[in-house]
């Protein structure tokens, strides 16, 4: 993945002002946007999914031109062709697990009532087997734990086998034994997969985990762009040389 | 004794019911088509005002609700001045199709689907509004379209709070009086409903017949009511 973002964005609440002004360029099988809470990331990453328009700039992800203010092109989400994790997951809860990981699977008008046809059936049992959730292909999100959850909100975004993989805060929510575990299994997930990950977070262990490179956030501006070198099998390598970065660094946004 | 009591029992409610079996068809009738009308307008008119971007919001509401607090008789003018012989879209509708909503139970139908519009329109919007917007940015970030993204998100986790507003709507359909009296006329047996015949028979002086009729269209609407309330309280998720 080759990702190259220039954005300005400015946001109003009341007296408040934020201003967005993010410029980077970084390549590998994993990006990490680390920085403290309210520094922009995650209007970065809406932005590079689509979600959010910037006022101006461009974006560019694998060469190929995402949004550029100067020439009007701003291409729809749904055709970004990456896949996007939700820190609360955002499973459709009306649908079951197999029907959830299939969402993006069905086109056409058959797709519009969610029927997929037989090789977008046999791709759902495939992932569902992966992630050790065949037995709940049926159940719906609300009985699931938080960790089966996750894998099938990472499995419904990764169905499409997309550009990329973004990620926003996606261990956050959960209590730390299963964060661990949670984290091994996603990225070891996104390897088997082949998908590259932009994921991004405010914890150091999860920048010791996915390393690759780190870009670093402070203040709606990027501090600097730290590379890792790439692991073995392809999969970006971190450790505790990319954690010890990310503590030893000064944050204006914590004084 | 009893069988005297029994004797003006069935003298008064057999008259009474069979009288009250012409307008209540005619009734339901009018206020279901009058529903249907409201909800594929109120939903599509709905959804759009749920939508943050959309131009001059405020001012397309104030317009959506106006029939809600318009007095009947003047919604039922402008009808009138539409649809009548005169209006241009009622001299469109007799040179194209040979038609005239003048004293029509469908012209009954029109005057209670304007006035029911904003029920729908109403609920179908706080409907759309409680459905996360995450759950559309997910289905869009998948692929889907806005018309997907309606049809298999946006709908299945409003459409309680829209069928609320459907039962409400087709409460106030059922009692529409004002607008339908100066659209289509009272004539019974053709645009005569329930309400304008309780109005007919009080003015006449049939107290046992205005009493019936009036007792009837109330155990319906609590009825309605009390289904609309049910599907409110049931979450959206289960």
């Amino acid at each position: 993945m080759a990702l190259r973002l220039n954005i300005k964005k400015t946001l109003r609440s009341g007296a408040r002002e934020f201003e967005l002004a993010a410029a980077f360029e970084a390549q590998g099988r994993s990006i990490v946007l680390f920085g403290p809470s309210g520094s922009g990331k995650t209007l970065t990453l809406r932005a590079v999914a689509g979600l959010m328009a910037p006022e101006s700039g461009r974006i560019e992800l694998d060469g190929r031109c995402l949004f550029d203010a100067a020439t009007g092109c701003n291409v729809p989400a749904r055709e970004r062709g990456v896949g996007l994790m939700f820190q609360d997951y955002a499973l459709f809860p009306h649908l079951s697990v197999a029907q959830n990981v299939g969402f993006g699977l069905g086109c056409g008008l058959p797709g519009l009532f969610g029927r997929l046809d037989a090789a977008g059936r046999s791709r759902v049992a495939e992932l569902l087997e992966l992630a050790s959730l065949s037995d709940l292909a049926e159940a719906r999100p609300a009985r699931l734990s938080g960790g089966q959850r996750q894998r099938v909100a990472l499995l419904r975004a990764l169905a499409r086998s997309p550009r990329a993989l973004l990620l926003d805060e996606p261990f956050s929510a959960l209590d730390p034994l299963l964060r661990a575990r949670m984290r091994r299994e996603v990225r070891s997930m996104c390897q088997t997969l082949g998908t590259p990950t932009l994921l991004i977070t405010h914890d150091p262990d999860d920048v010791a985990e996915f390393g690759g490179t780190v870009v670093l956030y402070d203040e709606g501006r990027v501090r600097r762009v730290v590379a890792f070198r790439d692991g073995p099998e392809g999969g970006a390598e971190g450790g505790p040389g990319a954690r010890a970065l990310v503590l030893g660094e000064h944050f204006k946004a914590y004084g | 004794m009893p069988e005297l009591l029994s004797d003006s029992l069935t003298g008064l409610l057999v008259p009474a019911l069979v009288s009250a079996l012409v307008p209540l068809a005619l009734t339901l009738k009018v206020a279901l088509t009058a529903t249907a009308g409201a909800c594929a307008l109120g939903v599509g008119a709905g959804y759009a005002l749920s939508r943050r971007g959309l131009p001059g919001r405020d001012f397309l509401d104030a317009v959506c609700t106006l029939p809600l607090v318009l007095p009947p008789t003047v919604i039922g003018y402008y009808l009138l001045v539409l649809f009548g012989r005169r209006g241009v879209l009622g001299q469109w509708l007799q040179q194209t199709f040979g038609v005239s909503l003048v004293f029509t139970w469908q012209g009954a139908a029109l005057a209670a689907c304007v006035v029911a519009f904003p029920l729908v329109c109403k609920g179908a919007r706080t409907a759309f509004e409680g459905v996360d917007q995450n759950l559309e940015h997910a289905a869009r970030s998948l692929g889907a379209g806005e018309c997907s993204v309606f049809v298999r998100v946006s709908l299945p986790l409003a459409w309680r709070g829209v069928l609320s507003g459907a039962m409400l709507a087709l409460a106030r359909a059922m009692g529409e009086f004002g607008a339908t009296l100066m659209l289509a006329g009272n004539l019974p047996g053709r645009t005569q409903t329930l309400s304008l015949a309780i109005y007919d028979a009080a003015q006449a002086g049939r107290d046992n017949e205005a009493m019936f009729l009036v007792v009837l269209t109330s155990g319906v609407c609590v009825l309605l009511l009390l289904a609309s309330g049910k599907f409110l309280k049931l979450s959206p998720t289960t």
